[in-house]
């Protein structure tokens, strides 16, 4: 324990005189930027595969998207992101001759594959939601898309929201995989701390630290949301 | 107005309709008896194709609206229909449920105007519409004495103020007729007659009416016509007094010995 103190000493000085602290924060912006612009690509996705999967299927068209929308669904949940990851910028790019930035990538992939999540969640929240609001929505004349868009999806996402972040906070979590393709991420920029100081306890320690933070801090945020969202339901 | 021909409606192996004619006129009111499970709700969802009718045609206003290829939505917005659940949208506040359909298809309406203008009419802003939408919608709460509920959500109301609102939210659309589901079913004894009252107003100013109810008093006092259905057909049609006074069919005898 005596050296604790000269531990940190070391990581002060490898974060804050030699800016270390720079390359954290470019982590943290990194790994919040994937998480959040992810999670709005995957509620997009999500909701519009969900939209799919509840349609009425005696007419051909739906029946093919619901094809398309399962076999999405399936790839994306039955292979681990950091192939996906893989497979994305080693595989599918290069063929396709597309250069693009890691974390562009890292976005990309987090959102097509939460999307593969969402939609399942999504699908669960529609199913929760009254008939009778279709239903209700449809026979005053509106379509389908704007009773789905004003009426269900609303009460739906209401119905997810603590699912919803949790996702999000799976997320955060996940994003130390990006690494796997060059993307600094918070993970990589204590890695280099440490490496660069010769020890790991400290850099490590705060990181996990600042995860926890975050984590705590998106769950206070879903809370407040929930409650928000809630005073439709207080009854007289 | 409207005019059901040889309507069928069968579930997957189930003929739940087995060919309905009837012709409804402007400003009739009629009403829908027969037992449970008779296809009362079936064949007035299929007025509006909120199911869709697996045979015959269903003309309003002179178009075959059970045709896969017409815009139903277009004449839904002319054909209000009110639940036993009411359905009012959980998620908006009562003003916003009047509201919602009105500047849906107002916005829509000066969307087309924008492309084709032929009459020169003039292009409301969103502003404008939502105004007027608000305007209409107050005095239509106004009407049944609930303006003070504008700004709550349907979660707050009595099930009796939340039909009410429910029947006001399908005149906000300026309908041509209302077509009523057991509308008093799912209510407390002493909520029930706030809503016949408004039904019967209603009724007294002209506007057209399909009423599926067990409400004999309101079928006896606002029917011009009674419609008895049984096992998918129209067994016995009439005025009320024929079709209480001298019921023909012994089906229908033994419903209204159980009713009365
Ligand atoms: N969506 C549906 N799918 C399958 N069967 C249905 C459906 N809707 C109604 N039915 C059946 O059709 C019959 C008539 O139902 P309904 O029109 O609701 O009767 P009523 O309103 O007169 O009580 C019932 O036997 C019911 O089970
Ligand atoms: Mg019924």
């Amino acid at each position: 324990m005596g050296n604790l103190g000269l531990k940190i000493e070391r990581f002060i000085e490898v974060f804050i005189d030699n800016g270390g602290y720079k390359e954290v924060l470019t982590g943290l912006e990194n790994t919040l930027k994937i998480a959040v612009i992810g999670l709005i690509i995957g509620i997009v996705i999500g909701t519009l595969i969900a939209t799919v999967r509840v349609l009425p299927k005696y007419k051909v068209l739906p029946k093919i998207l619901n094809g398309i929308c399962t076999f999405y669904v399936a790839f994306f949940r039955g292979t681990p992101m950091v192939v996906q990851l893989l497979l994305s910028y080693y595989v599918a790019l290069p063929l396709m001759e597309i250069n693009l930035p890691s974390v562009t990538v890292a976005i990309i992939v987090f959102g097509l594959n939460s999307g593969a999540y969402i939609s399942e969640i999504m699908r669960g929240g529609i199913l929760s939601v009254d008939p009778g609001q279709m239903e209700g929505g449809r026979a005053v004349g509106l379509s389908f898309s704007k009773t789905m868009l004003s009426i269900i999806i609303p009460q739906a996402v209401k119905n997810i929201l603590p699912t919803l972040g949790n996702e999000f906070i799976t997320l955060i979590k996940e994003t130390s995989v990006v690494s796997f393709v060059g993307a600094l991420d918070l993970y990589v920029a204590f890695n280099r701390i440490g490496s660069n100081s010769y020890e790991f306890m400290v850099p490590y320690l705060v990181m996990a630290i600042i995860y926890i933070v975050l984590v705590l801090f998106i769950s206070g945020l879903v809370k407040l949301l929930e409650r928000s969202l809630r005073k439709s339901d207080r009854s007289c | 107005m409207i005019e059901v021909v040889n309507l069928t409606k069968s579930f997957k192996n189930v003929d739940v309709l087995k060919g309905i004619n009837v012709t409804i006129n402007k400003g009739e009111k009629i009403v829908v008896l027969g037992p449970s499970g008779s296809g009362k709700s079936t064949f007035l969802r299929c007025l509006n194709c909120m199911e869709d009718p697996t045979s015959g045609s269903i003309i309003f206003n002179g178009v075959d609206i059970a045709d896969m290829s017409v815009n139903i939505n277009v004449h839904r917005q002319k054909m209000g229909m009110v639940f036993q659940h009411f359905n009012l949208f959980n998620n908006k506040t009562v003003i916003d449920n009047i509201m919602l359909a009105p500047i849906y298809v107002e916005k829509k309406r000066m969307r087309k105007l924008r492309f084709s203008n032929p009459n020169g009419e003039e292009i409301k802003s969103t502003k404008q519409i939502k105004a007027e939408a608000k305007e209409n919608a107050m005095k239509l709460l106004k009407r049944i004495g609930l303006e003070e509920k504008a700004d709550v959500f349907p979660s707050q109301l009595s099930g009796g103020q939340k039909q009410r609102v429910a029947i006001v939210r399908a005149l906000a659309m300026n309908p041509d007729v209302i077509l009523f589901d057991e509308p008093t079913s799912a209510l407390d004894p002493e909520m029930v007659g706030e809503v016949l009252e408004l039904m019967k107003e209603l009724a007294h100013e002209g506007m057209t009416m399909v009423v599926v109810t067990h409400e004999m008093g309101f079928a006896r006092e606002v029917a011009d016509r009674v419609i008895f259905i049984d096992e998918g057909v129209i067994a016995e049609e009439g005025t009320p007094e024929e079709l209480f006074g001298n019921p023909q069919c012994p089906r229908l005898k033994e419903f209204l010995s159980k009713v009365l």
